[in-house]
């Protein structure tokens, strides 16, 4: 008998894109770029961050016909994003069979009080976190996976960085309490208690944990790597750089030899301009993606 | 005494290898370059993205050592994606042809319970993720377990190849048996 939708089914396919590069897509033809490039999976959506952060106004789920080209056009997993707690978005991607949902921050949040419930669906999701107990109320709404949110379209690591190093540091936190403290911990991580326990035993989330948000050169993705990321995704930092072919040639093979500073040289060298960049600390509050979700 | 086995280590799941191999005794050395085959008892080809995996052989200059590795009768593990980079359009180290993505995408992945010929102790849960499934092979190559007709696992000589993923279910069997292919082929 198949067992279809499993939570190690789900989280499974995370499992499998470890050490990989997740690259942001508008068309057929960057999907096609990203993936001859070395990319593990990528992520379908209309406008790249920066561009949403450009032009203002209600950023939505993907026109499914623009999935459904991607989909044709390349053999790596298709992601792709739905709204914070627009849960028929997400109904939609999952009809369209997308490989993973990412109830993403870029997007307009469609619910200011609830996430979607996605234990009710067979695809897996992925979901933004700032710190841990953000991370485990996602893990127990039912995320497959985690990323940390950084701050999208800005070409900037420090946010990524910082929420990164959040994460990390609750997590070795955790590690030295007794048991009444972690009660008390779960308390004040607004997280579910058993996720607590585990973390706690383990020394690490029960998913998979990339970064993301700010991505522009291989030497960050390298960074992120370093600091605990299994991974990443390269939103705006490809497709809005110089010369998108060989940038994402450069921060896969940077991600691969995360440890190797000459290999990350190598890499580095003659890529050409990066995205245009905007450093976050001057972005006004209304304008920061990451404070989106709760 | 530990025998060293390396792990294919470009993209994907090589650190849940590590862990398996090193819990049964064996040292674990990761491998991005040629030079990390050097001395290597066996080798896992771990799950992954294949396109991913076949271009980071290629940057890194990989494939023909690996041929040469398995031509020289190292036992080589290759599980999901590492099935195709076992086969005639990939490596071309195996005598058969994997169809990716065989079963559909991600809603189709599974989990089920499966015999596997020469694994004693009852089914193995094997997980099947986007996974391959062999099309069609060769004489020399044996099938020890099918899922609707389909091979899933097959063996020749000391080449193993699995379309699913035991490294994640605390399934250790699977690594035992490769493990004792490394032993024999070390004492040969």
């Amino acid at each position: 008998m198949r067992d279809e939708a499993t939570f190690t089914v789900r989280a499974g396919l995370a499992e499998m894109l470890k050490g990989g590069v997740i690259m942001d897509v508008v068309d057929a033809e960057q999907a096609k770029i990203a993936e001859a490039a070395g990319a593990a999976a990528v992520m379908a959506l209309e406008r790249v961050p920066s561009d949403i952060r450009r032009d203002g106004g209600v950023a939505r789920m993907s026109d499914p016909s623009m999935i459904r080209g991607i989909q044709e056009a390349v053999t790596i997993p298709v992601m792709a994003k739905a709204r914070i707690g627009h849960f028929v978005e997400a109904q939609v991607l999952e009809a369209l069979e997308v490989d993973y949902i990412d109830e993403s921050e870029v997007l307009t949040p469609a619910d200011e009080a609830n996430h979607i419930d996605k234990w009710g669906f067979k695809v897996p999701f992925v979901c933004g976190a700032t710190n841990l107990g953000e991370a485990l109320r996602r893990i127990g709404e039912g995320a497959a996976m985690i990323r940390s949110k950084g701050e999208a379209g800005t070409g900037d690591i420090v946010e990524a960085v910082r929420h990164m190093r959040k994460i990390n540091g609750e997590i070795r936190r955790l590690t030295t309490l007794d048991d009444a403290e972690l009660a008390t911990a779960a308390k004040e991580l607004q997280s579910p208690l058993d996720l607590v326990r585990a973390v706690a035993r383990d020394g690490k989330l029960p998913v998979v944990v990339f970064s993301a948000g700010g991505v522009a050169t291989p030497a960050d993705a390298a960074l992120m790597m370093q600091l605990g990321a299994e991974g990443v995704f390269v939103g705006s930092g490809i497709f809005k750089s110089e010369d998108p072919e060989r940038r994402a040639q450069a921060v896969v093979e940077a991600t691969t030899h995360f440890q190797d500073p000459a290999r990350i040289a190598a890499a580095s060298e003659g890529l050409g301009q990066a995205m245009v960049s905007l450093e976050s600390s001057k972005l006004e509050s209304e304008q920061l993606l990451a404070q989106r979700g709760w | 005494m530990g025998r060293t086995v390396g792990v294919l280590a470009l993209q994907g799941d090589f650190e849940a290898h590590g862990r398996m191999l090193r819990s049964l005794g064996a040292q674990v050395r990761e491998v991005r370059v040629p030079a990390d085959l050097d001395g290597l008892d066996g080798l896992v080809i771990p799950g992954g993205e294949s396109t991913t995996m076949t271009l980071g052989i290629e940057r890194e200059g990989l494939a023909e050592p690996l041929r040469e590795l398995g031509a020289a009768g190292t036992p080589v593990l290759g599980t999901c994606a590492g099935l195709i980079m076992l086969d005639r359009d990939h490596l071309g180290m195996m005598d058969l042809r994997a169809e990716r993505n065989a079963f559909g995408r991600q809603v189709r992945s599974f989990e089920a319970d499966l015999e596997i010929d020469g694994i004693a102790g009852g089914p193995v849960r094997a997980v099947f993720i986007r996974a391959p499934w062999v099309a069609e092979h060769g004489d020399g190559v044996e099938v020890l377990a099918a899922v609707d007709g389909h091979p899933v696992v097959v063996r020749e000589g000391n080449l193993l190849a699995i379309s699913f993923h035991p490294e994640l279910t605390g399934e250790s069997r699977i690594h035992e048996r490769f493990l004792a292919l490394v032993r024999d082929a070390a004492a040969a």
